[in-house]
C-alpha cells in the first residue's frame, strides 16, 4: 500500500502521538522490508510493551501465601483468574494458597495494561509463564544453598521445594526470605513447563478469582468507591458533540437538600479524544441529591455545528456515498473486466446503526488530591491512560498520580476512555482536593458515550453459470474512529479497514473494495468487536446471498468461497495491519476458517430436520487473530415472533488458558450480537441521542437470548500463537442469525437491528 | 427520621423520604453491594426484598419501606435459597463482570421462595426484569436449577 497508514494503531499510541506532534503518528508507507526491520509486533508494538520480571508480579510470604498481581483490567474476560494461573501454575503455586492483587496503573513497572483488542492472554502469556518460572527458580536455589546441596537436585512441587535424593521439603513461605535474595535469572536460561506439566492452565477447573465476592455483593467496583470526607458528583453535559454551556444558574440546584456546591467543567471543543465535553457538575451528600440538584439546573446550551446531526438523514447521505466510486483500497484481478463478463449480477447493502457499550457499571471515578498528589479510583480498562490525563489535567507529572483499579462493570471499549476520571480530578480540585465521585446515570452513558460507528456497506458480485462468484465489489462507508482525534479524517483507517473488509481471504480472482468518505457527528469510539461487526454482517449475508441466487447450500457455498486451506499473508490483501501482530506469524488461514465452519456446522446437525418455522443459518468470521463460526437456529412463528433454541460456536483461539472463560466469552458474545442484530441502536433527532434508557436503548434479555449456546474449542497447541477470545465471538452472530431468519422464512434481513421487521 | 430494618439491623435514617432506598444503601449505609444500573426499574440491577418480595430500589422512596422487612445481596445467603443460589453461582461460573450478579441473585431468590422448582418459562419470566450486558442468561438458567434442585431436600 501507497497510502498514507496509521502505524500500529493503539489507543496509546494515539495519546503519544497527539501530545509529541499534535497530530497522528503517520508513518508514510515504507516498502515492506523496510517496515519489516521498523515495525514491532504484538506485546512488543504496544506502548511500554512487556514485563516479565518476578519481582514485579509475584510476593510470598512467610505463611506462604503467594500473591501475585494482575496487572491488565478484569471486566468479565476472567483475566484476573486467568493471568496469574498462568504465573501459578510455572511457579508450581498450589491455587489454594495463591491471593491475586490488582496493579495500580504503572506501565513502566508492568507493562502495557490497555485492556482492549482481545490482547491480554496473547500478549502476556509468555512472560507470566517466565514470571512464574523465574520465581520458582529462585525458591528452588534459595532450597538448594539452604541444604548446600547441588540446585540440580531440587525440585518445586505443588508449594514446596523437594530434594530429590533425601526426600527433604521445605515449604514456600520458608524459602520467601532468601529466596527474594537470589538473583532474579536470565530469561534465557529459565527452564519452563512442558505443557504437559500444566496444572492449571488448559484445565478449566478453577474458580473465578472474584466469583464468591460478586456472588455475596462483596466486589468493588469503580462506582462503589467511598471515602471519608466523600463528595457525589453527577454532571449535565452538552447534549450535541461539540456545543458547550452558553449560560447556567444553579442557585435552585443549591436549595436542593445535601446539595452542596455547583461546578462548571470547561468544555473541549473537538476533537474529542478523551477530554470530557464539559457541563455543570452538582456535588452533594449522595448522589440522589446530586442528581436533583442537576435537575434544578438552568442551563442554555450552545448547540454548535452538529445541532443538525439526525440519522436518519445520514443513514440516505451514506448510502449516495456507497453507490459510487471511492478510495480504493484493495485491488485484485479486475472487478470491472469480470463483472462484465459473468452471467449474473447481484447487488446489496446493509446498514448498522450506531451502537452504545451500555456496560450495567456506567462510567464512575473518584478522585482525591492533597499534597501534591492525586488518587484515582475507577474502572478503567486503560489506567496509565487515566494517569496519564488526569495529571496533564491537573498539571502535575504522572508520577505523582496514583491509579487504583476495580473491577469494571463491564468495559467493551467504553471504559478505555478515561473522560470521566478527568471529570472527577476537576470537580476535586474545585474544592480544594476532598474526594469526589462522579457517576454517570444511564442517560449520561447513552448521550455522551464513546458510539461504534454507523455504516452502509453496498456489495456487488459477479457469479458465473453456477452462480460462484468471480467479482466482488464491497464499499464500506463509516466515519472513523480516527474523527475522535482528527476532525479531518473521513476514511476507514488501517485498523477499521483489517477488521474483516479487505483482509477476507476469499477465493475470488476479481475483488475491489474502496472506502468512500463519511464524516463523524459525534464522538465515535471502539466497541467490543469494532469494525467487523457491519463488516462481517454484510459479507457473511451477502454470501448466503450469493448462495440462495445460485440454489446452493449456503454452508458447502461459504467453504467454496473461502476456498482450499492455505496461508494467505495479511500484506497480499492489503492489510498492513493484521491486529497489531506479524503477518509470518500470523497469516490468514484459511484452513482454520474453514475448520471452525466445518466444526460448528457438524455440531449443529446442520442439516437436520427442523420444525416449521425453523432455520439454520451459518457464518465463519476471522477477527483479533481468531477464527469463529457460528450455527443459529432461528425460529419464527406466524406472528413473527422470533426465538432462539439453538445456537452452536466453534472457536479456535489457538492453544486455551482458561477454556471455561472461553466458553463464557463465546456465550457473552452471542448474547451481545443477538442483541445487536435484534434491539440495539443509537440515533439522532438534532443532535441529540434519541434513547434515554434501556426501555429504548434495548439489550438482549433473558428470553430474547439463545436457550441453549453450545461452545466448541478447537484444540491448540502451546507452541503456536495464540488468538483472541474477548472480542471474536460477536462478528458472525448477526449474519448467522439473519441467515437462519432467512432459511425459516424466506425473508432476508439487510438492515439492523431487526425490531419489527419480521411482524405480520 | 425513617426507621429501617435493614438485613436485620434497625436504624434511623436522616434523609428526605423520597431518597430511593438504592442511595440509601449505597451511599449512606455502605452497603454497595446493590447495584445501580438505569434508575427506572428497567433493568434489575438494584434489587433487594422488601418483605420477602423482589424490589427495584432505584424506584422506592425510603418512606415507603419504613419499618418493613430490608434483605440485601449481602444478607440473602443467610436464607437458604440465596444460599444455594450463591453457591450454584460460583460453581457454575455465572458471573463475567459479575455487576448485575447481585440483583439476578436477589430475582432468583425470590422466585425460588414463590417456586421451588420452577420451569424454563418460569424462570425466563422472574428473571426477565434483570438485564446481563455480558449475556450470562444461559448460566444463570443453570445455575437456578441447580439451586432449586439442591433446595428440592429441604422444602
Amino acid at each position: 500500500m501507497n497510502a498514507l497508514v496509521v502505524a500500529n494503531v493503539s489507543r496509546r499510541r494515539f495519546l503519544q502521538g497527539m501530545s509529541a506532534l499534535g497530530g497522528l503518528v503517520l508513518a508514510v508507507g515504507y516498502s515492506s522490508a523496510a517496515r519489516a526491520q521498523a515495525k514491532k509486533y504484538g506485546a512488543d508494538g504496544m506502548p511500554n510493551g512487556w514485563v516479565d520480571d518476578p519481582l514485579a508480579f509475584v510476593s510470598i510470604a512467610e505463611d506462604g501465601t503467594v500473591t501475585i498481581v494482575c496487572h491488565r483490567s478484569e471486566m468479565g474476560q476472567g483475566v484476573r483468574t486467568g493471568m496469574p494461573m498462568i504465573v501459578a501454575d510455572e511457579l508450581e503455586a498450589d491455587w489454594k494458597r495463591v491471593r491475586v492483587a490488582q496493579a495500580a496503573g504503572d506501565e513502566k513497572k508492568f507493562g502495557n495494561q490497555d485492556t482492549d483488542g482481545s490482547r491480554s492472554t496473547r500478549h502476556f502469556f509468555e512472560p507470566m509463564r517466565r514470571c512464574g518460572a523465574a520465581a520458582r527458580t529462585m525458591l528452588e536455589a534459595a532450597a538448594a544453598e539452604r541444604w548446600k546441596v547441588p540446585v540440580s537436585e531440587v525440585e518445586a512441587k505443588n508449594h514446596e521445594v523437594v530434594h530429590r535424593p533425601t526426600g527433604r521439603r521445605a515449604g514456600y513461605g520458608s524459602l520467601a526470605k532468601a529466596a527474594a535474595r537470589q538473583p532474579v535469572p536470565a530469561r534465557e536460561t529459565l527452564r519452563l513447563k512442558d505443557p504437559k506439566q500444566f496444572r492449571y492452565i488448559g484445565k478449566g477447573q478453577l474458580k473465578l478469582v472474584d466469583g464468591r465476592d460478586i456472588a455475596t455483593g462483596k466486589a468493588q467496583y469503580g462506582i462503589d468507591t467511598r471515602l471519608p470526607g466523600m463528595l457525589y458528583a453527577v454532571v449535565a453535559r452538552p447534549p450535541v458533540y461539540g456545543g458547550k454551556v452558553a449560560s447556567f444558574d444553579g442557585a435552585e440546584a443549591l436549595k436542593v437538600p445535601g446539595v452542596e456546591r455547583v461546578v462548571q467543567i470547561e468544555d473541549s471543543p473537538p476533537p474529542a479524544h478523551f477530554n470530557p465535553v464539559g457541563g455543570v457538575a452538582v456535588l452533594a451528600r449522595n448522589t440522589w441529591a446530586a442528581m436533583q440538584g442537576r435537575r434544578a439546573l438552568k442551563i442554555t446550551w450552545d448547540d454548535g455545528p452538529n445541532a443538525g446531526y439526525d440519522s436518519a438523514a445520514f443513514k440516505a447521505t451514506l448510502e449516495e456515498s456507497a453507490r459510487k466510486p471511492g478510495k480504493v483500497v484493495r485491488n485484485d484481478g479486475d472487478f470491472d473486466a469480470a463483472v462484465a463478463k459473468a452471467a449474473r449480477r447481484l447487488d446489496a447493502e446493509y446498514y448498522v446503526p450506531h451502537l452504545a457499550h451500555a456496560t450495567m457499571e456506567p462510567p464512575a471515578a473518584t478522585v482525591r488530591i492533597a499534597n501534591g498528589k492525586a488518587e484515582v479510583w475507577g474502572c478503567f480498562q486503560s489506567p496509565q491512560a487515566a494517569r496519564d490525563l488526569v495529571a496533564k489535567r491537573l498539571g502535575m507529572s504522572s508520577d505523582d498520580v496514583t491509579v487504583h483499579v476495580t473491577l469494571l462493570g463491564g468495559g467493551f471499549g467504553r471504559k478505555s476512555k478515561p473522560d470521566y476520571a478527568i471529570e472527577a480530578a476537576v470537580l476535586s480540585k474545585a474544592v480544594d482536593g476532598k474526594p469526589v465521585k462522579v457517576t454517570w446515570t444511564r442517560d449520561d452513558d447513552l448521550h455522551n458515550s464513546y458510539y461504534h460507528t454507523v455504516s452502509v456497506e453496498h456489495l456487488e458480485a459477479g457469479v458465473d453459470a453456477q452462480g460462484k462468484p468471480v467479482a466482488w465489489l464491497h464499499r464500506s462507508v463509516a466515519p472513523t474512529i480516527i474523527s475522535t482525534f482528527n476532525p479531518a479524517a473521513k476514511n476507514e483507517a488501517p485498523f477499521e479497514l483489517g477488521m474483516g473488509v479487505i483482509n477476507v481471504p476469499f477465493a475470488i480472482a476479481n475483488v475491489r473494495i474502496e472506502n468512500p468518505e463519511a464524516i463523524a457527528h459525534t464522538r465515535i469510539g471502539w466497541f467490543r468487536s469494532v469494525s467487523n461487526i457491519p463488516h462481517a454482517f454484510a459479507v457473511q449475508s451477502f454470501v448466503a446471498e450469493l448462495a440462495a441466487a445460485a440454489g446452493r447450500d449456503p454452508k458447502d457455498f461459504l467453504l467454496e468461497v473461502i476456498g482450499p486451506a492455505r496461508q494467505v499473508s495479511p500484506e497480499t490483501l492489503g492489510d498492513t495491519w493484521n491486529h497489531g501482530e506479524s503477518p509470518e506469524r500470523y497469516p490468514v488461514d484459511t484452513g482454520r476458517l474453514r475448520r471452525v465452519v466445518e466444526t460448528a456446522a457438524r455440531q449443529a446437525g446442520w442439516g437436520r430436520k427442523l420444525p416449521k418455522g425453523h432455520g439454520l443459518g451459518i457464518a465463519g468470521h476471522y477477527s483479533f487473530v481468531s477464527y469463529i463460526a457460528a450455527v443459529v437456529e432461528a425460529a419464527v412463528d406466524d406472528k413473527g415472533q422470533l426465538t432462539i433454541p439453538r445456537v452452536d460456536i466453534a472457536v479456535d483461539c489457538g492453544a486455551t488458558v482458561n477454556p471455561d472463560r472461553v466458553r463464557s466469552q463465546m456465550e457473552g458474545a452471542c448474547v451481545m450480537g443477538i442483541g445487536i442484530a435484534t434491539l440495539e441502536g443509537i440515533s439522532f433527532k438534532g443532535g441529540r441521542v434519541e434513547q434515554d434508557n434501556f426501555n429504548a436503548y434495548e439489550v438482549a434479555r433473558m428470553a430474547g437470548a439463545p436457550r441453549e449456546i453450545r461452545v466448541h474449542i478447537i484444540p491448540g497447541d502451546y507452541s503456536k500463537p495464540m488468538g483472541g477470545v474477548g472480542e471474536p465471538g460477536v462478528p458472525p452472530i448477526p449474519p448467522a442469525l439473519c441467515n437462519a431468519i432467512f432459511a425459516a422464512t424466506g425473508k432476508r434481513i439487510r438492515r439492523l437491528p431487526i425490531r419489527d421487521q419480521l411482524k405480520v | 427520621m425513617i426507621p429501617l430494618d435493614i438485613n436485620g439491623k434497625r436504624q434511623n435514617i436522616d434523609l428526605p423520604g423520597e431518597t430511593p432506598l438504592l442511595w440509601t444503601l449505597r451511599d449512606e449505609l455502605g452497603l454497595t453491594g446493590t447495584k445501580f444500573g438505569c434508575g427506572m426499574a428497567l433493568c434489575g440491577a438494584c434489587t433487594v426484598h422488601v418483605d420477602g418480595q423482589a424490589v427495584r430500589s432505584c424506584i422506592t422512596p425510603i418512606s415507603a419501606v419504613a419499618n418493613k422487612k430490608i434483605v440485601t445481596i449481602e444478607a440473602v445467603g443467610a436464607d437458604a435459597a440465596g444460599k444455594a443460589l450463591q453457591a450454584a453461582w460460583v460453581d457454575t461460573g455465572v458471573p463475567q463482570c459479575g455487576y448485575c450478579q447481585a440483583g439476578q441473585i436477589m430475582s432468583a431468590a425470590a422466585l425460588l421462595r414463590r417456586k421451588p422448582k420452577p420451569s424454563d418459562a418460569e424462570i425466563d419470566e422472574a428473571m426477565s426484569g434483570n438485564i446481563c450486558r455480558c449475556g450470562t442468561y444461559t448460566r444463570i438458567r443453570a445455575a437456578i436449577k441447580q439451586a432449586a434442585v439442591q433446595q428440592g431436600g429441604t422444602r
